[in-house]
């Protein structure tokens, strides 16, 4: 039994990993689904938003829930502006130009906070916005315990699921975004500007991004410039694997991948969980080449 | 012998840039860095082309390039420390052996992934090099020689100009030949259209997993050399940012072009290093400031690489 509450324990902590994998998965799956770009700055976006709550937590004394929006607010026009500035001039370039400068505006983000007057390239500790609680539950005999960490990662993730689903399925801008996604010429034959659009997915997927940069700061209070690569990586391959393009993809993904690396963490050794989730992706790719939500690509 | 008449052209440049270099080092004009760079730029120019054969000519996105070259270092540099035969006659055994491990590695891991297309091989190779690197990361726990996260350490120095360039530029010559023997038509027939490919009888499977196979090849030549040249490998050269250093040169170059790999080669590492030389050591943070924003407008300039202004 004490095994069980142990499993379940770690469950929880993949859970609460995988929630915020989700929420930069989902950026990274939506600028793919209308641009076929592999954003690769997308983590680094990630990391603004920790280091912007970072410093309006601990400068500025700023309550949490308008650190959420401010901190939303700034990602999402870096999202724009990297959007326009970089990438803009080259919608007609070959796709694979396109991934260098992603990766150049990467290594620029990176490095260019690592400076010491900007940022630091040093490991800084996250500042608490409240004090850790635990409340424990007993399930017939199993035994687990939530933080109200979690909780609020929990909560905060499905609300802003919630939020974009309808963003996407009840909104004409939605629409819009799905328009350009399926057929970007055709979508412009029909009066959509595809331009706005675009900006749109861009400022939506980093606000998500920014927030799970904020709720990682929470949860692991340790952040620094070039926390944005592994799990930016690790996002990218959740959107592959739970089918690149679509929305409930990338959260099952992102979950799969938290869980699975908690659990590799766990009862392995913490030196292969980064192995692990090669190992699933490959499976999955083999098994069903466009994920596991995915729909077929005929389109090449 | 047909070989070597055919470009006979190349091979007198190539001598004639390798005495060039053979002088400006022997006179000691430069410093011993400056000649290490040098060495390094053929080991990069080496798997680069590699990267070109996969990517430029055969169409297969690989982000994990950098994986095969790490398999090719690890592998030389342990037989060469646990046989003991650090010296300059079984050293081309050993650069063949890590270029031979580096090309099985590809075949076993090829046959599934290279079913694959575009992006999705992209992220298979490289979730493959994130693989490589956690057991680069853990190697200790197979021989305490590999060093694990802490470092292989203490490997014999043996790669010098010569054989540096020697193996280069063989192997440059070997591309070329392959590339415009009936292997290589295949090989940019799949690029055009693989399925067009298939139709017309090219076994496109086999062909991609040649192209793949002989790509990792190279790049576990080229790091054999850099294991011998930098007497000391750390899981974190061969990561994700290492494979889009490859991939990097490939672009600039122009896809599908040896000579442009090699121009693209010398002046990436130049210029990474030569800002290292050139600035002054307060600012030398800045340096990986600007390289990124270098990249940035470069693919605006010339999206199609520097060699060429715009598609055929």
């Amino acid at each position: 039994m004490e095994q069980a509450s142990y499993i379940v324990a770690q469950l929880i902590n993949g859970l609460q990993l995988g929630a915020v994998y989700a929420l930069i998965a989902l950026g990274y799956t939506m600028v793919y689904g209308i641009l076929r770009l592999i954003n690769f700055a997308h983590g680094d976006i990630f990391m603004l938003g920790a280091f912007v709550a970072y410093f309006l937590i601990s400068r500025f004394g700023m309550p949490i829930y308008l650190v959420f929006f401010a901190t939303m607010a700034v990602t999402a026009l870096s999202g724009y502006l990297m959007e326009k500035i970089a990438y803009k001039p080259l919608r007609n370039a070959p796709k694979i130009s396109l991934l260098i400068t992603a990766v150049g505006v990467s290594l620029f983000l990176e490095y260019f906070c690592s400076l010491r007057s900007i940022f630091t390239p040093d490991y800084i500790g996250f500042p608490r916005p409240f004090e850790v609680e635990a409340y424990n539950f007993s399930l017939g005999g199993l035994e687990f315990a939530f933080t109200n960490v979690q909780v609020l990662i929990f909560a905060i993730t499905f609300a802003a699921l919630a939020l974009l689903y309808l963003l996407i399925y009840k909104t004409k801008q939605g629409k819009a975004m799905r328009a350009v996604s399926y057929d970007q010429e055709t979508a412009a034959l029909m009066g959509i500007n595809i331009d706005n659009i675009i900006s749109l997915t861009f400022m939506v997927g980093a606000a998500l991004a920014g927030m799970g940069g904020i709720l990682y700061g929470i949860a692991y209070p340790q952040i620094n410039v070039f926390m944005g690569i592994m799990p930016g990586i690790k996002s990218f391959i959740a959107a592959v694997l739970g089918g690149i393009g679509v929305i409930h993809g990338a959260v099952i993904g992102g979950l799969i991948v938290g869980v699975s690396e908690v659990i590799v963490s766990a009862f392995l050794s913490s030196t292969y969980r980064d192995g692990v989730i090669f190992v699933i992706l490959l499976i999955v790719l083999l098994v069903k080449p466009s994920g596991i939500f995915g729909k077929r690509i005929d389109k090449v | 012998m047909r070989f070597f008449l055919e470009s006979k052209k190349l091979i007198l440049l190539a001598a004639a840039v390798y005495i060039v270099l053979r002088l400006i080092f022997g006179f000691g004009l430069v410093s011993g860095y400056i000649e290490q760079i040098t060495i390094y730029v053929f080991i990069v120019i080496l798997a680069a082309t590699g990267l070109n054969v996969i990517y430029g000519y055969t169409g297969q996105f690989s982000l994990g390039h950098a994986a095969f070259y790490g398999i090719g270092a690890y592998t030389s540099a342990y037989l060469a420390s646990i046989t003991g035969l650090e010296n300059v006659v079984f050293f081309p055994a050993t650069i063949l052996a890590g270029g031979i491990a580096a090309a099985l590695v590809a075949a076993i891991i090829g046959i599934p992934i290279l079913r694959l297309r575009d992006d999705f091989l992209g992220i298979a190779t490289l979730g493959f090099g994130i693989l490589v690197r956690v057991f680069f990361d853990n190697s200790d726990k197979i021989s305490e020689t590999l060093g694990g996260s802490r470092g292989f350490t203490g490997i014999a120095r043996l790669t010098n100009l010569e054989i540096a360039f020697f193996v280069t530029v063989f192997l440059l010559l070997v591309t070329r030949n392959l590339i415009t023997s009936r292997y290589g038509l295949f090989w940019r027939c799949i690029k055009e259209d693989e399925t067009a490919s298939a139709s017309v009888g090219i076994d496109t499977a086999r062909m991609k997993l040649m192209a793949f196979v002989y790509g990792c090849f190279l790049a576990g030549v080229a790091g054999a050399l850099y294991a011998h040249l930098y007497t000391f490998l750390h899981p974190s050269n061969f990561d994700f940012l290492r494979s889009i250093d490859f991939l990097i040169i490939v672009i600039l170059g122009g896809m599908g072009n040896i000579a442009g790999t090699i121009y693209a080669g010398l002046l990436w590492v130049g210029f990474i290093e030569g800002l290292r030389i050139v600035l002054p050591a307060n600012i030398l943070d800045l340096r990986w400031v600007f390289i990124p924003l270098l990249l940035i407008v470069l693919m605006m300039w010339r999206p199609y690489g520097l060699m060429t202004k715009r598609k055929s």
